[in-house]
């Protein structure tokens, strides 16, 4: 493959909920985006924008009703391709954290690599401590999930999605479920993520780490991206007006 | 007054072995009771993973064979549940042994153990269906996510979360299972309840034999609450 191909290839993505002749609504209208490499995407918009869908589709949690796309040069919504090996490529990290609460935290972790990338338990276990450390969670490997507090489970959960070392990681409002002094520490393990050249597509209304750390930022509204820009642009020089209008609000 | 009563355990139990009915008959019942657990629960499991797959799926389906199988499936398992939950076990008896195995001959207490195990599978298949159901659907999508296909998914995520959940209502048909054997009798069948009702034929006092045989189904019952009790605590061990 090109390494100057982007990574994922989104072209006009469609997704309507609702099935013919009765109401539908058009979650996702004729999206298309490129992301490279490297690429820290922040995805804004109003609630009801279609961002959430946009991120789902992406790892087909969500089926597209049309358009492509393209990871890594396989089209995921062919049913030719294996979406479970293309899935182990693309970490996914959730609002409600959805860690598994009959495993501990060290489980949780190994479980992926274990059964579907067959490393043995010493080798996944060794990574996870790692990944663990790194977050300063290491102590609580042994854990079960309901002993957490919101901000360690959700730094668990981005630990146990880069267990699969990901080559992309999907962040669908990590933040929004924390009590606010919790989200910190959330945002230091996805800045230390970015840092890392890790891609990371993220829907967050996080505008702080946005224009932070992001590279590009777009802004979404009635299931179309309206706006794809640098942070930098994006907040100080805003041509739409309905983005004009979103910044104020939310700023 | 207390000579009577030690004449009428001897009547019903030592004169002619008779205490031999009820050790047979308790025999006769733990091998059906226990065989059609294990068939129900095989079963069940079956049918709940078809109709909870079939509702999980049905949104985004795909029209490929695959979907067009669990389509089907689903429908012959609704039927299933509708006929069996819709008449009585009884009657299920009676049509087994006397209707379906009339042609070949087999052993009694083989179509009272098809008979018990089929109906239990109905009943198991909704609780463990509700199981499933009740499991919050993003640790399926955690699972997916991660790349597990959906059945490694249901393996490894979400049923041992639903069976845990699940055990008392299960524990409560395993109860239920023991006690309907006592039916069994309707085809001949010599179970505990048949072989206390012979003894109170034979001697015509039903007071001490019955009451021994209730006793006995008791303590049974006791015993495995006792332990889906234990079993239920090891499972939850550490949890909370």
């Amino acid at each position: 493959m090109n390494a100057d191909n982007p990574l994922i290839k989104v072209t006009n993505l469609e997704k309507v909920f609702g099935k013919k002749g009765e109401i539908s609504t058009h979650a996702l209208d004729n999206v298309s985006i490129d992301i490279n490499r490297g690429d820290v995407l922040v995805v804004v918009g109003p609630s009801g924008s279609g961002k959430s869908t946009f991120l789902r589709c992406l790892n087909l949690l969500e089926v597209p009703t049309g358009g492509s796309v393209i990871f890594e040069g396989q089209d995921i919504t062919d049913p030719r391709n294996n979406i479970n090996k293309l899935r182990m490529k693309m970490g996914m990290v959730f609002q409600q954290f959805n860690l598994f609460p009959h495993m501990t935290v060290l489980k949780n972790m190994t479980i992926g690599p274990v059964k579907l990338l067959k490393k043995s338990q010493q080798e996944a276990e060794k990574t996870a401590m790692e990944l663990l450390e790194r977050v300063g969670l290491a102590d609580r490997a042994g854990s079960y999930p309901n002993q957490l507090s919101g901000g360690q489970k959700q730094r668990i959960a981005i630990v146990r999605a880069l267990c699969m070392n990901p080559d992309v990681m999907l962040f669908d409002e990590p933040t929004s479920a924390l009590d606010p002094e919790m989200v910190g520490e959330v945002l230091d393990v996805m800045k230390a993520l970015a840092k890392q050249k890790m891609t990371m597509i993220c829907v967050t209304h996080e505008m702080g780490f946005a224009r932070e750390v992001a590279s590009r930022v777009v802004f979404m509204e009635n299931g179309r991206i309206i706006e794809d820009n640098s942070p930098k642009e994006f907040f100080e020089n805003p041509t739409n007006p309905r983005l004009k209008e979103f910044l104020d609000k939310v700023l | 007054m207390f000579d009577v009563f030690i004449q009428k355990l001897y009547a019903n139990f030592i004169q002619d072995d008779r205490y031999m009915y009820i050790v047979n008959g308790f025999f006769t019942t733990c091998k059906i009771a226990l065989v059609a657990i294990v068939i129900g629960l095989l079963l069940g499991f079956v049918i709940a993973i078809i109709r909870s797959s079939y509702d999980m799926n049905k949104d985004h389906s795909k029209n490929g064979l695959g979907s067009i199988l669990l389509s089907l499936a689903n429908k012959i398992c609704n039927l299933y549940l509708t006929i069996i939950r819709g008449t009585p076990v009884v009657v299920q008896l009676l049509i087994i042994y006397f209707v379906i195995f009339s042609t070949v001959n087999v052993n009694k207490t083989f179509a009272a153990i098809c008979a018990f195990g089929f109906n239990s599978a109905a009943y198991v298949a909704e609780i463990v269906r509700g199981g499933i159901m009740s499991i919050d659907k993003g640790q399926l999508e955690a699972g997916r996510s991660l790349g597990f296909s959906y059945p490694l998914t249901m393996i490894f995520i979400i049923l041992p979360q639903a069976i845990k959940n699940v055990l008392p209502a299960l524990g409560n048909e395993f109860i239920v299972l023991i006690k309907e054997t006592s039916v069994a009798g309707y085809i001949a069948i010599e179970d505990l309840t048949k072989g206390g009702d012979i003894i109170r034929s034979r001697t015509y006092s039903a007071f001490i034999p019955l009451i021994t045989v209730a006793c006995i189904y008791l303590i049974v019952v006791l015993v495995l609450s006792k332990l889906l009790n234990i079993l239920e605590r090891r499972l939850r061990a550490g949890e909370r």
